[in-house]
C-alpha cells in the first residue's frame, strides 16, 4: 500500500479541523479531495506531508509512519503546497537545485534530477528566467517540478490548478494524468470538472470527516451530476 | 549518492540565503549604512585621530550600539519572511532536520556581518600607516566583534521565528539586544542595585554583552567571554529551532 491513513485528527484551539479521517491509496490511483472551504482538505494534506503533526492517528507512506519517522516518510512524498510558494528572486534552475540539495542529493545527482523534473514539468525556456517574471502557470509548473525532483511514488497536490487560465489548467491536467500512471496522487480541488477529468476516485470531506469515498462515475450514477452530488453531500454546512 | 542530510541541507540553505542577500538590496543597504554609521561615530564622536593613539578603540567602542540596531534588521526576515510568503511550508516538508535550516540561515546572515566588518579593514591599514598599533590586539577585537555580531543575529533569528511580522521581529530583537547590552552600563547597574541589591546587579552585569566585549576590544582574550558569546548563539539558535518546530503543532 502506498499510503495508509488511519484516524487522523487535528484541532486548532477548540475548532476541530480534521476529525478521524482514514483512507488508503495505491499506485495508479488519482484521488480527488473535494469539499467546501474549511472542510479539512488542506490540513489533512499537510499532515500527510509532514508539515503539521496530527493530534491523533497515523499516516503511513510505504508503511513508514509520518508521526514516528517524519524525515524518512518525507523522502518518499512529493508535495505541492497551496499557491506553490517559491523564491521569486531565483530562477527555476537555481530553485530546483536548492530543493534537490536540501533533500540531500549530491551536486551531480541534483543536476540530473533537475534536468529530468524540468522536462517532466515542461518548463522549457523558462528554466533560466527569474521566477518573479514567470506566469502563474509556469510558476505552478516549477512547484510541480520541485515536487517531482526525487521521483516520489506519492504526490500530494494542493489546488494545483487554482488561478490558472483554461489553457494552463488543461496542460496541468494532462501532466497530472501522466504522473498518475505510475504513482499515487492526491489532489485537492474545487473544480468538479477536474475531478471528472482526471481522478479515479473522489473523497468528499466536510467538517473534518469523510462523507463519501467513491469513483466519480459512482457519484454521478447516484446523484446525476458531480455538482448535485457535492451539493447533496455537503449541504449540512450551508444549514449551520 | 547522498551527502549527510543535515550538512547538505545546511549548505543548500546557506547558499540560497546568501544569494537572496546579494540579489536584493538588503545586504548592500546594510553594509553601506553600517560603514557610514561606524565612520561617523568613530571619527565624529570617538575622535579617532584627535586622540593621537595608534589603536582602534574609538572604532570598536561603538560596535555593540550599531550592531544592536542594524543586525536585527538583517535577521528580521530570516523566518518571518518564510512564514509571510508561505515558503515555510515548502521548507518544512523537505526531509531536512530543522536545526540545519536554522544554522544555514544564521550562517548566511553572519557572513553578511563578516563582509561588513571586512570592509572596515582600510581603517586598520590607515592606523598602521600613521603609527605602530598592537595588531594582535586589533585582530582579537575584530574576532570578538564578529562573535558579538553572531550573538545579535542569533537573537534576531529567534525573534524572527516567533512572529510572521518582520517589523515586530525587528522591534523585539532591538529591545532584547538593548537589554542584554545595557545591563553592563554603570547607569543601569546602579538602577538594578537600588532595586535588587548590589550582589544581584553584579551577577546580572556578567550576562551583559558590553561586559564581555569590553576586555576583548582591548585585545584581551578571555575564555569566559568566548564561552559567553558561543553559548548565547547556541541558546538562541536552539530556541529558534524549537520555535520553528513548534509550528508543526499548528
Amino acid at each position: 500500500m502506498l499510503l495508509q491513513v488511519d484516524g487522523l485528527r487535528k484541532t486548532f484551539g477548540r475548532r476541530v479541523a480534521v476529525d478521524g479521517i482514514g483512507f488508503s491509496i495505491d499506485v495508479g490511483e488519482i484521488v480527488g479531495f473535494l469539499g467546501p472551504n474549511g472542510a479539512g482538505k488542506t490540513t489533512t494534506m499537510r499532515m500527510i506531508a509532514g508539515y503539521l503533526e496530527p493530534d491523533e492517528g497515523t499516516a503511513k507512506v510505504f508503511n513508514i509512519d509520518i508521526t514516528q519517522e517524519r524525515r524518512r516518510a518525507q523522502e518518499r512524498v512529493g508535495y505541492l503546497p497551496e499557491g506553490a510558494p517559491l523564491y521569486g528572486e531565483m530562477t527555476p534552475w537555481s530553485f530546483l537545485r536548492f530543493v534537490a540539495e536540501t533533500r540531500g542529493m549530491s551536486r551531480e545527482a541534483a543536476r540530473h534530477a533537475v534536468r529530468r523534473a524540468a522536462q517532466d514539468a515542461r518548463l522549457g525556456d523558462s528554466i533560466d528566467r527569474p521566477i518573479d517574471t514567470l506566469s502563474k502557470g509556469y510558476r505552478r509548473r516549477v512547484g510541480f517540478a520541485a515536487a517531482l525532483l526525487h521521483d516520489p511514488m506519492l504526490l500530494i497536490l494542493d489546488e494545483p490548478t487554482d488561478g490558472l487560465d483554461p489553457n494552463q489548467r488543461h496542460a496541468v491536467r494532462d501532466l497530472i494524468k501522466k504522473l498518475g500512471e505510475e504513482r499515487g496522487l492526491i489532489i485537492s480541488t474545487h473544480s468538479l470538472e477536474e475531478v471528472e477529468a482526471v481522478c479515479t476516485r473522489a473523497i468528499v470531506i466536510d467538517q473534518g470527516r469523510i462523507i463519501a469515498d467513491k469513483t466519480p462515475a459512482a457519484l454521478i450514477d447516484e446523484h446525476g451530476t458531480l455538482e448535485r452530488a457535492f451539493a447533496a453531500l455537503t449541504r449540512g454546512e450551508e444549514r449551520t | 549518492m547522498k551527502k549527510r542530510p543535515g550538512l547538505a541541507s545546511m549548505l543548500a540553505i546557506y547558499r540560497r540565503e546568501l544569494l537572496s542577500y546579494v540579489t536584493t538590496p538588503t545586504a548592500y543597504v546594510f553594509v553601506a549604512v553600517f560603514l557610514f554609521s561606524i565612520g561617523l561615530f568613530t571619527f565624529q564622536v570617538g575622535g579617532l585621530f584627535e586622540a593621537r593613539r595608534a589603536d582602534l578603540s574609538a572604532f570598536f567602542a561603538f560596535h555593540p550600539w550599531i550592531f544592536m540596531v542594524f543586525l536585527p534588521a538583517v535577521a528580521m526576515r530570516l523566518w518571518a519572511e518564510e512564514t509571510r510568503s508561505g515558503a515555510i511550508e515548502l521548507l518544512m516538508t523537505l526531509p531536512a532536520p530543522t536545526w540545519s535550516l536554522v544554522l544555514g540561515k544564521f550562517l548566511a546572515a553572519w557572513s553578511v556581518a563578516a563582509a561588513a566588518l571586512l570592509m572596515t579593514l582600510p581603517l586598520w591599514i590607515t592606523i598602521n600607516i600613521l603609527g605602530a598599533p598592537d595588531n594582535a590586539a586589533i585582530f582579537t577585537a575584530y574576532l570578538a566583534s564578529l562573535l558579538m555580531a553572531g550573538a545579535y543575529l542569533a537573537i534576531g533569528s529567534m525573534m524572527s521565528a516567533l512572529t510572521p511580522a518582520q517589523i515586530v521581529a525587528f522591534v523585539l530583537s532591538v529591545l532584547v539586544s538593548f537589554l542584554l547590552t545595557a545591563l553592563g552600563l554603570p547607569l543601569v547597574l546602579d538602577f538594578f542595585s537600588g532595586l535588587v541589591g548590589g550582589g544581584v546587579a553584579e551577577v546580572l552585569a556578567r550576562f551583559s554583552i558590553m561586559h564581555h566585549f569590553d576586555a576583548a576590544q582591548r585585545g584581551v582574550v578571555e575564555f569566559r567571554s568566548v564561552f559567553y558569546f558561543v553559548s548565547l548563539i547556541a541558546l538562541c539558535l536552539g530556541f529558534t529551532t524549537l520555535a520553528v518546530d513548534a509550528r508543526r503543532g499548528g
